[in-house]
């Protein structure tokens, strides 16, 4: 025992002394969180658009005033004729350009219909969709106004509600994603560089030539990163709670627990990644491609899994970072308990017990 | 408590490694394993120190089997790989430590061991080991290996990239382990510290070419050796090398080393065949045979 201790407590030197790595382990979640919180985010908010209003009367200047009102759009500036319009995008000042029809009031009152045109710059087609359908909410909330003392024959009303996440604010889909990411790298790329360090430097020949015995090597090896990866998740929570306001609905402690696994999961793959590469290098691009774009692309944090091709929907399910960002929604976003998630906890602890057992097994007690 | 070697082979996927390699090292003996980059030194350490399988033949160290009692082996050797395998940013006492104590240890247990050479590096003890000179690495790499008393200690290539004071002083300290008595087994690609080893193996593409005291390798040198020189070093080589009646020629230092193939080989004719060659300050002397030539003389 006394051996392991003096292992674990080399280990936090290694750690410590090394500037860089420690800048990158603790900087990594901060500058992660609140890049996806303020920079990165699928909300509008400001979009410059411009408008060609022909008619000129009541009916359009109250329309325009409301878009103008509404903190998604601000009108940057208005086009005289209709020739204008493509000059306006090619400048690439604006997203959008409403075209109101000429006697749109006067259409509207005798032909009982107007119409105005939305025209968006498509270049970016999810910013085009969204303004599209702010548009259409203002106008519809308009017209909603002016039919109210009119009696409308048959009529259906959708009622929709957006639960779990009201207000559609994109911090509470990122959160959980940049959480996985985290604690995936620091764990799996950190454990396998630093046995691979050993590896390079031909220390591994002398802690083989001892009487350490391999799983308290591992052990010793990625203590200290449990610790680390902890620390980062209890620093990510605190800062989605008090500086993204984003609340934890569900119990902490279930939280905390399921992080922990997941860790344990990355560490046991990061020790895997350890046993196939020889040097920091390789076991560097092995983390980085073989985790780092699959915990990406495929674990549902960006792309919805439910869209993907067949294929792809299968591979997913591979994938651990799939499954613990499922249990993560369902703890901070829905606020369920263990009941709901023992499923996808349970393909967790399959997986890790699988990667301790493979990367056990591939543990050279030898050279070659 | 020694060392026996039985008919080793190890080969890697297309080159052999060693090639049916037979030794003993007496206990409480000083051998040397001399041979050049690539000869296979470090596979047969790393057989020994039981890193790698041996393909055939059986080992033992310290009266334990290379394979089967690769435990026991363990605990009980100290090995200093090819590079100095320390961690470069621990300092030259945590260095110590740690190797202390994962060996179930303690530095002031076996301080007694260690004290001549780590005394050497003792006002470095708080500097990074990575910032040490070659020669202090290597003290303490020794220290490390030595910290758990091994009652064998293997040291492969440990003068390499050392300045020639502190490698002179290395072998001192190696006499020293071994009147405490360690057996050592170590292994240079420099000839002239093989004359310091109570015995040694020459060796060159994984064959052992040689196994004999420094003294016996050279008394047998089976001709005579002239130390041959000129002002035109390159000139007097290549034109030795053209004489009809040339052996082996080969540099060494200021001279060149010359064996003739006649038995009754007068200096004299040769002298006046290198004037021939327009050579001047021609001077030839019988010389004494070093290991290095005993090598060459073998490995040709």
């Amino acid at each position: 025992m006394k051996r392991f201790i003096g292992f674990i407590k080399k280990e936090f030197y290694h750690i410590f002394r090394d500037r860089r790595s420690l800048f990158i382990l603790f900087g990594m979640p901060i500058a992660q969180i609140l890049l996806f919180g303020f920079a990165i985010t699928n909300e509008i908010n400001n979009v410059d658009i411009a408008i060609l209003n022909t008619s000129k009367d009541t009916t359009t200047e109250e329309i325009i005033n409301r878009i103008a009102a509404s903190k998604y759009f601000s009108i940057k500036q208005m086009v005289t004729r209709e020739a204008d319009i493509a000059s306006v995008f090619e400048k690439g000042n604006v997203k959008a350009v409403l075209n109101f029809e000429r006697n749109f009031s006067k259409n509207l009152i005798k032909e009982n219909k107007a119409t105005i045109q939305i025209i968006t710059d498509a270049t970016d087609p999810n910013t085009a969709n969204t303004i599209t359908n702010y548009v259409n909410a203002i106008l519809q909330h308009y017209q909603k106004e002016l039919n109210k003392d009119v009696h409308v024959a048959y009529q259906i009303i959708p009622q929709t509600r957006m639960v779990y996440n009201p207000e559609l604010k994109s911090v509470y889909m990122f959160v959980p994603g940049v959480m996985t990411i985290i604690l995936m790298l620091v764990s799996a790329m950190m454990t396998s560089i630093s046995i691979t360090r050993e590896k390079e430097l031909g220390t591994m020949e002398i802690l083989l030539v001892s009487p350490l015995k391999p799983f308290q090597v591992i052990i010793g090896k990625v203590i200290p990163y449990i610790f680390l990866s902890i620390i980062n998740a209890i620093v990510i929570v605190m800062l989605s709670i008090f500086i993204l306001n984003m609340p934890i609905q569900g119990s902490l402690l279930l939280l905390g627990l399921e992080s922990v696994l997941f860790i344990i999961t990355s560490l046991a793959l990061g020790i895997l990644i350890s046993t196939i590469s020889a040097t920091q290098q390789t076991a560097m691009m092995i983390s980085l491609m073989g985790l780092m774009l699959p915990v990406i692309l495929l674990s549902g944090f960006i792309f919805p899994i439910s869209s993907m091709p067949m294929p792809l929907q299968i591979l997913s399910n591979i994938i651990p970072a799939k499954w613990f960002i499922i249990i993560l929604k369902a703890i901070m976003l829905k606020g369920v308990g263990l009941e709901f998630i023992w499923k996808e906890t349970l393909i967790l602890l399959g997986m890790t017990v699988f990667f301790i057992a493979l990367s056990v097994k591939k543990y050279k007690i030898r050279l070659e | 408590m020694g060392i026996s070697v039985t008919n080793i082979s190890k080969s890697y996927k297309n080159a052999k490694a060693l090639q049916d390699i037979s030794f003993e090292v007496k206990p409480n003996e000083l051998f040397g394993i001399i041979g050049p980059d690539g000869a296979g030194k470090t596979t047969l350490f790393r057989i020994l120190t039981t890193l790698l399988f041996p393909d055939q033949g059986t080992a033992t160290v310290a009266g334990f089997d290379v394979v089967k009692d690769y435990k026991k082996i363990r605990n009980s050797v100290g090995y200093m790989p090819g590079k100095f395998s320390l961690y470069h940013d621990l300092t030259v006492e945590e260095n110590l430590n740690f190797f202390a104590t994962i060996f179930g240890t303690t530095i002031e247990e076996n301080y007694n061991l260690i004290k001549d050479i780590y005394i050497q590096i003792e006002p470095f003890k708080d500097r990074r080991a990575g910032k040490l000179s070659g020669g202090m690495k290597q003290k303490l790499a020794l220290s490390c290996a030595l910290i758990h008393k091994p009652k064998v200690l293997f040291l492969d290539e440990p003068t390499t990239g050392v300045d020639p004071v502190s490698r002179k002083e290395f072998w001192e300290m190696l006499k020293r382990l071994q009147q405490k008595g360690i057996t050592i087994l170590v292994s240079t690609p420099y000839m002239d510290e093989a004359a310091l080893c109570d015995r040694v193996a020459l060796i060159q593409d994984g064959k052992i070419l040689q196994i004999d005291t420094p003294e016996a390798i050279v008394k047998h040198y089976p001709t005579s050796l002239y130390n041959v020189r000129s002002t035109n070093m390159y000139q007097l080589i290549t034109s030795l090398k053209t004489y009809e009646h040339h052996h082996s020629v080969y540099p060494f230092g200021e001279f060149v080393h010359y064996t003739d193939t006649r038995s009754d080989f007068n200096p004299e004719d040769l002298k006046v065949y290198l004037e021939s060659k327009t050579l001047s300050d021609i001077q030839i002397e019988r010389t004494e045979a070093t290991i290095e030539d005993s090598f060459m003389e073998l490995s040709t």
